[in-house]
């Protein structure tokens, strides 16, 4: 026990020890504190270590991990402690310790390595989150604190009491007790059960989980009972979960509909090419980021345009070439269209590779939110359903408000009266079917941060994005809108119990039966528009 | 009687002569030609003939309802495929304890997937008239519930073309799932033998190739029976003007019902004798790229001719086996490219062009303006 008390007295010491200014180089403490971990026998290695932590060195965490992963070398002239750096082959590559520079390669014949039994190994997992928990980053201590749960023993209980009193961010406060309640359950501590019941982290519930198969009566109640608040807390969050992917997939089918629901819901043009148009706007965001290596937050920012225009530019293109001079055949248009998707595909196979590219994600995109211990949300899903309700709300403004806008509804709703009225209708066609293009063109961009991007990204989602157009009722933007989110939603709600697949077959059963009932969709157009 | 009718026909006679022709011609130039003639024709040449007979058959009933109903289906690939399950599921029961695993009843893959006994299913496919039925059964049955949610609720045009498109999208879909008890996304392969013929003799396969020219000539000549008979004229009436064919009194979505469930029939026993000559089915047969492709035979050869959807298949598919060969890399931009030129420049395929050409040099003063050859047919 001795032992024990010598380290928390020194933890108690390093807490007051924390803001200690930085060493100068000459005579610097650390190399001596070094050289006594080497130095010291296996029962005096305790106190070498204490000596380190309670020395308040900033370098004193990556000191303790180069000893717990065997890296701690002595040079046998010199008695000085080095980092190896790599141990393979004859030579070792090592460093300073104490400044960090590389010291380059030295025969391991010169080198002696600093011993490590595996007791001391154990507790230095604990010597060091504790060495974290006093970082002067409120984060760095609730990660080491979450780091901690479930892994305090007799020797950590005290340093985390005696830091507990000092801490004052409340986070940490919260993981320090959590940390501390699970040790005091395995205890038989039935007030501790409390302190866990508020918990969602597994190793809270793991404790728990403990207690009640324990042999203690009372406390395996009292867990029982917490485990099923716990379970209640659990369950609402994973519906938020459902609801945050389901959104987010509905997002995606968004993006990937909208601009159909231009080309085919306002125009009446079936472009069964569109999924390749997104494609070639998940390209650009690749090639973006080839263009300029090194920057791809900004290649991504600079790809939304890029793509935009990329895929508006094939759109007029395709426009021109053959969807003009099928006017008013609409099904000649879809295997028209269909032709000049195989060619797409085939020509960025050709072109680019048949492989998947890689588009990087940068780094405000990855990550995750994170709400509580069972509950994070990814960064990047969350930004994708960001830029879907964005785009969704300039196109409606361009459709409402704009000049474009009007006349393109003018078009559609009688052709004659509007050319009668001065609209040139086929600028306004072309215009239109730019507009939807470059709009899958931003689904593209978009897309190419959750999915991978390869010829094949567009076949993916064509059937998916006429599907919702028709779901929401062609010609209605609003439709789609909603289509998509609840047909995302509706998906994600029946994945854990189906299967990914199952249930995107009960989607597409639903959808044909839905449209026998309504074959006019969710959200009928009404009136004058409705007939044609 | 309404199918030797036909029989009176010119373009069916030439039809079926040309069919006979060849049926004889290939059988007399792989039986009597020595194998060193250049004449001679392989037994591979024969199997690959036969599967294009068979997609003849398949453009055949694809142009029996576009052509003639103005249904664009994209999805016959799905009933071509069921037919061939349904036939697949018969050769498979026929191994017996001739696979890997020797089990005397269960499939090879239900044996690797740890299955006890045959799914509900399954039973009854060792028996061939009950498997031959079914081949009829699986896509009639499914054309008829579908059809009749999608007439009766007056679905047509793009949106009845979008959802036969999910409906095959689904199904391969669901195939493709282990679960489903087909294999699959391997399918059925390892065929051994057909109503006793060992499948891997020439003589076999000469049989199947002969067995699909007759099957081809028969649905030749029902899809003609159909179309020159009061029905088929009615059929045409809603091609061309639906809203016009109910006022006047006749039941649309009956006629399209029985249209659309012959032509999932004939698709059917299309992939029937598609199967046991190709070896293999799996679900990529229910893609819709398939389904689509399908389409675009028919468009080439001609629509509403259904000689034209003959010529098309054949024509199409003897380019991709070409093309496929000779660089694998030019088939889709060909393909795609074949989708356009024929949608813009040759709408009515290569049959209209030779027919085009024939009426003019009848008829020099004949208006360009007229109605399309279909839509004459339809007032005649």
């Amino acid at each position: 026990m001795s032992i024990i008390r010598s380290l928390t007295l020194l933890f108690i010491a390093l807490i007051s020890l924390l803001s200690l200014p930085a060493q100068a180089q000459e005579d610097d403490p650390g190399r001596e504190l070094l050289i006594n971990l080497a130095e010291a026998p296996a029962s005096k290695v305790e106190e070498a270590l204490g000596a380190i932590v309670s020395s308040g060195d900033p370098r004193a965490r990556s000191w303790l991990e180069a000893f717990g992963s065997n890296r701690l070398s002595r040079i046998k002239d010199t008695g000085d402690v080095v980092v190896v750096l790599n141990n393979r082959g004859r030579d070792w590559e090592i460093a300073n310790p104490l400044t960090g520079e590389n010291m380059g390669d030295m025969s391991r014949r010169e080198l002696d390595r600093v011993a490590i039994n595996n007791r001391i190994r154990g507790q230095l997992e604990g010597i060091i989150a504790m060495l974290d928990l006093n970082a002067a980053d409120p984060d760095v201590r609730e990660a080491s604190a979450q780091d901690i749960m479930g892994k305090v023993d007799a020797t950590l209980v005290k340093p985390l009491e005696a830091r507990l009193e000092l801490e004052e961010n409340a986070a940490v406060r919260n993981r320090i007790e959590q940390a501390l309640a699970i040790y005091r359950v395995s205890e038989g501590d039935i007030e501790a059960v409390d302190i866990l019941a508020g918990s969602l982290h597994p190793r809270a519930r793991a404790a728990l989980n403990n207690a009640v198969r324990g042999d203690n009566p009372a406390l395996a109640a009292k867990a029982k009972q917490a485990l099923a608040t716990i379970e209640q807390k659990l369950k609402l969050n994973r519906a938020a979960e459902t609801l945050y992917f389901g959104l987010s997939l509905g997002s995606v089918l968004v993006l990937a509909a909208i601009g159909l629901a231009i080309t085919f819901g306002v125009m009446g043009v079936i472009n069964m090419a569109h999924g390749e148009l997104i494609m070639l706007g998940a390209y650009t965001t690749w090639g973006m980021q080839q263009l300029l290596p090194g920057q791809p937050g900004l290649a991504l920012i600079l790809s939304i345009p890029a793509g935009f225009m990329v895929a508006a530019t094939a759109g007029i293109i395709i426009e021109r070439s053959v969807i003009q001079y099928l006017k008013g055949r609409p099904l000649e248009t879809l295997l028209a269209t269909f032709g000049i998707s195989l060619i797409l595909q085939q020509l960025v196979r050709t072109v680019i590779s048949p492989q998947n590219r890689t588009v990087v994600t940068p780094e405000w995109m990855s990550g995750s939110l994170v709400v509580n211990d069972a509950l994070s949300l990814t960064l990047n899903r969350m930004y994708v359903l960001g830029f879907a309700l964005v785009v969704f709300a300039l196109l409606m403004l361009i459709m409402r408000k704009t000049r474009l806008g009007l006349e393109v509804r003018a078009v559609t709703q009688n052709r004659k009266m509007a050319q009668s009225m001065g609209i040139r209708a086929t600028r306004v066609d072309i215009m239109t079917f730019a507009l939807g293009s470059g709009v899958a063109g931003l689904a593209g961009v978009a897309l190419s941060q959750l999915t991978n991007v390869g010829p094949n990204l567009g076949q993916n989602y064509i059937i998916d994005s006429f599907m919702v157009v028709v779901f929401g009722g062609v010609g209605n933007l609003w439709g789609t809108l909603i289509a998509g989110l609840s047909l995302g939603t509706i998906n994600q709600l029946l994945e854990p119990w189906a299967g990914a697949v199952l249930a995107k077959i009960i989607v597409l059963v639903f959808i044909i039966l839905f449209i026998q009932k309504r074959p006019k969709g969710l959200f009928p157009q009404k009136g004058r528009a409705a007939e044609g | 009687m309404w199918l030797t009718r036909p029989l009176r026909e010119r373009s069916t006679q030439i039809f079926l002569g040309v069919l006979f022709a060849a049926l004889v011609v290939v059988t007399f130039l792989h039986l009597f030609m020595p194998q060193d003639s250049a004449l001679h024709v392989s037994a591979y040449t024969v199997t690959l003939l036969g599967k294009y007979l068979c997609y003849a058959l398949l453009a055949v009933a694809v142009d029996l309802v576009w052509g003639y109903l103005g249904i664009l289906s994209l999805g016959h690939g799905a009933f071509f495929a069921l037919g061939g399950y349904a036939m697949g599921m018969y050769l498979m029961r026929q191994i017996g304890d001739r696979g890997t695993y020797g089990d005397p009843v269960l499939p090879d893959f239900m044996v690797f997937l740890n299955w006890q006994e045959l799914p509900w299913y399954w039973l009854g496919f060792d028996m061939a008239w009950f498997a031959f039925i079914m081949v009829l059964l699986a896509p009639g049955i499914l054309a008829l519930v579908f059809g009749f949610l999608a007439f009766r609720s007056r679905v047509t045009g793009v949106y009845l073309s979008i959802i036969t498109q999910a409906l095959t999208f689904a199904l391969m879909l669901a195939f493709f799932r282990n679960e489903m008890g087909f294999g699959g996304n391997n399918g059925l392969t390892d065929f051994r033998d057909i109503l006793g013929f060992n499948l891997r003799t020439d003589a076999t396969r000469l049989g199947l190739f002969i067995a699909t020219g007759i099957a081809l000539g028969i649905g030749y000549l029902i899809c003609r029976g159909i179309v020159t008979s009061k029905l088929g004229r009615v059929s045409i009436a809603c091609r061309d003007a639906e809203a016009r064919t109910r006022f006047l009194g006749y039941r649309v979505e009956r006629v399209q019902l029985f249209v659309f469930v012959v032509s999932a029939m004939l698709a059917g026993v299309a992939g029937a004798l598609y199967v046991p000559q190709v070896g293999i089915i799996n679900p990529s047969e229910f893609s819709p790229i398939f389904s689509i492709e399908i389409v675009v035979w028919v468009a080439l050869g001609g629509r509403a001719t259904l000689y034209g959807a003959v010529i098309g298949a054949i024509l199409v598919n003897y380019a991709k086996t070409v093309f496929t060969g000779v660089m694998p890399d030019a088939w889709l931009f060909a393909l795609g490219g074949l989708f356009v030129l024929v949608t813009v420049f040759l709408p009515k395929g290569i049959a209209g062009l030779l027919f085009e050409r024939r009426k003019k040099r009848k008829d020099p003063d004949a208006d360009p303006n007229t109605p399309s050859d279909t839509e004459r047919e339809a007032t005649a």
